[in-house]
């Protein structure tokens, strides 16, 4: 039973790797050219706002880093109906909502970046 | 690179579990019985919500001389880095038969994605800016849901992508001499045979881009789309760049892109560009990460 398990485990993580490299990349539409994609910040932050339009939507948050201070992040996703395809709605963040988001800061070191994960306060995890 | 891809496995194992329990939560809660073949997209503009393939869903036979329906191209129609049978990637074949004239051109654009992608801040891109996308781009770049309505004299197409629509005149007129130029130029179409509807377009204006890449033209340019329809779900299409000027020979942008009918209830998306939300985007992320502010 616990073979077939790891069996099925192990053909659902080739399968979802095989998936993952033929979709469209994150940046399909929107270049990455002010990203740093070699990196990644992982925050649990508090959601100040979630802005749901055309050419990207974008939410924003308040992270404390380790010297206590507070950082207002702005970081977008793709598009509306991009975002729809994948789960998104309008509703999926709002002011207060504490999250994890995983995202790639900009190359001048603002707090600005593209997300890639996001965990909602209800513990589903949505990706950009 | 490992924990980048387990998180991207993870990742994506938890949307594939969750797109298939919505799946099946969306089949019962339908009272229409709706027709979509696509697993997973497109997305219903009204209830956003994927909808699932129907089981044992079977093609039947194409009609004769109709092209019309709510035709959905899956990912196939974004084409991110130019014309999707010809993207600007570097890769072999994919070079485009410039003239002297045409690379000159070439190398006025901007873009803000692909191999010769710039900071956001700095592209030319007249889409990025709010412009209308116009013919051939409109085919070439973001094409997605496309609702095409048939009348005597005329078809009528209306794309997703800047809620935007053009007509092709079928009435056997012809293009109009020294026109002014549009941004979807002036479309005359006819039937090859019963299957296959063959589209002109000329009269584009100077400032629309061919596709994403930002590949030029010149106001001879003339595309040619080809609409087959395969069966009574599958359409496709197929689109030429023709202009001397810039190639030395006609390139296919697009070839045998595949659409499938969906349902006639099926609402499409809203994706407009809005000015005012695109000058949100600027303040809070493209002028920063771009250096363009002063903060």
């Amino acid at each position: 039973m616990i073979k077939n398990l790891t069996k099925k485990l192990a053909a659902t993580s080739v399968v979802a790797i095989a998936l993952f490299a033929l979709s469209v990349p994150v940046f399909a539409h929107h270049g990455t050219a002010a990203f740093e994609i070699s990196r990644t910040i992982t925050m649990k932050a508090t959601v100040t706002d979630w802005f749901w339009a055309n050419p990207h939507c974008f939410v924003k948050f308040d992270y404390k880093n380790d010297k206590g201070e507070v950082e207002h992040w702005v970081v977008e996703t793709s598009n509306p109906p991009d975002m729809m395809n994948k789960g998104w709605t309008i509703h999926t963040l709002k002011a207060g909502d504490e999250i994890t988001v995983t995202v790639y800061p900009v190359k001048n070191n603002k707090p600005v970046g593209r997300l890639i994960t996001v965990k909602l306060p209800g513990g589903q995890t949505l990706s950009n | 690179m490992q924990k980048g891809l387990v998180a991207s496995t993870v990742a994506l194992v938890s949307l594939l579990a969750w797109s298939s329990a919505h799946a099946q939560n969306t089949a019962t809660t339908e009272s229409t019985p709706r027709r979509n073949l696509y697993v997973g997209a497109p997305v219903d503009g009204w209830t956003s919500l994927p909808v699932t393939k129907p089981a044992n869903s079977q093609p039947g036979t194409a009609p004769r001389r109709d092209i019309s329906g709510i035709w959905d191209p899956g990912n196939g129609g974004i084409q991110a880095m130019g014309a999707g049978a010809m993207p600007e990637d570097g890769k072999p074949g994919h070079d485009l038969p410039y003239t002297p004239a045409g690379l000159a051109a070439l190398k006025l654009s901007k873009p803000s994605n692909g191999v010769r992608s710039v900071m956001p801040g700095n592209t030319n891109d007249p889409v990025v800016a709010c412009d209308p996308q116009g013919f051939p781009r409109e085919d070439l770049y973001e094409l997605r849901t496309t609702q095409i309505l048939q009348e005597p004299s005329r078809l009528i197409v209306l794309y997703e992508f800047g809620k935007i629509w053009r007509s092709i005149w079928t009435d056997g007129r012809d293009f109009p001499k020294d026109p002014a130029p549009r941004w979807f130029g002036y479309s005359i179409g006819k039937w090859e045979d019963d299957y296959t509807f063959v589209v002109q377009t000329t009269g584009i204006n100077n400032e629309v881009w061919v596709d994403r890449a930002g590949r030029p033209h010149s106001p001879d340019l003339r595309v040619e789309e080809r609409f087959h329809r395969i069966d009574s779900d599958t359409l496709e299409l197929t689109v030429t760049i023709n202009d001397p000027k810039m190639y030395t020979k006609p390139w296919i942008a697009l070839n045998k892109l595949p659409f499938k009918l969906q349902s006639p209830q099926f609402d499409v998306t809203e994706m407009m560009c809005s000015p005012s939300e695109l000058a949100e985007y600027n303040e809070f992320i493209g002028d920063p990460a771009s250096g363009k502010d002063s903060k």
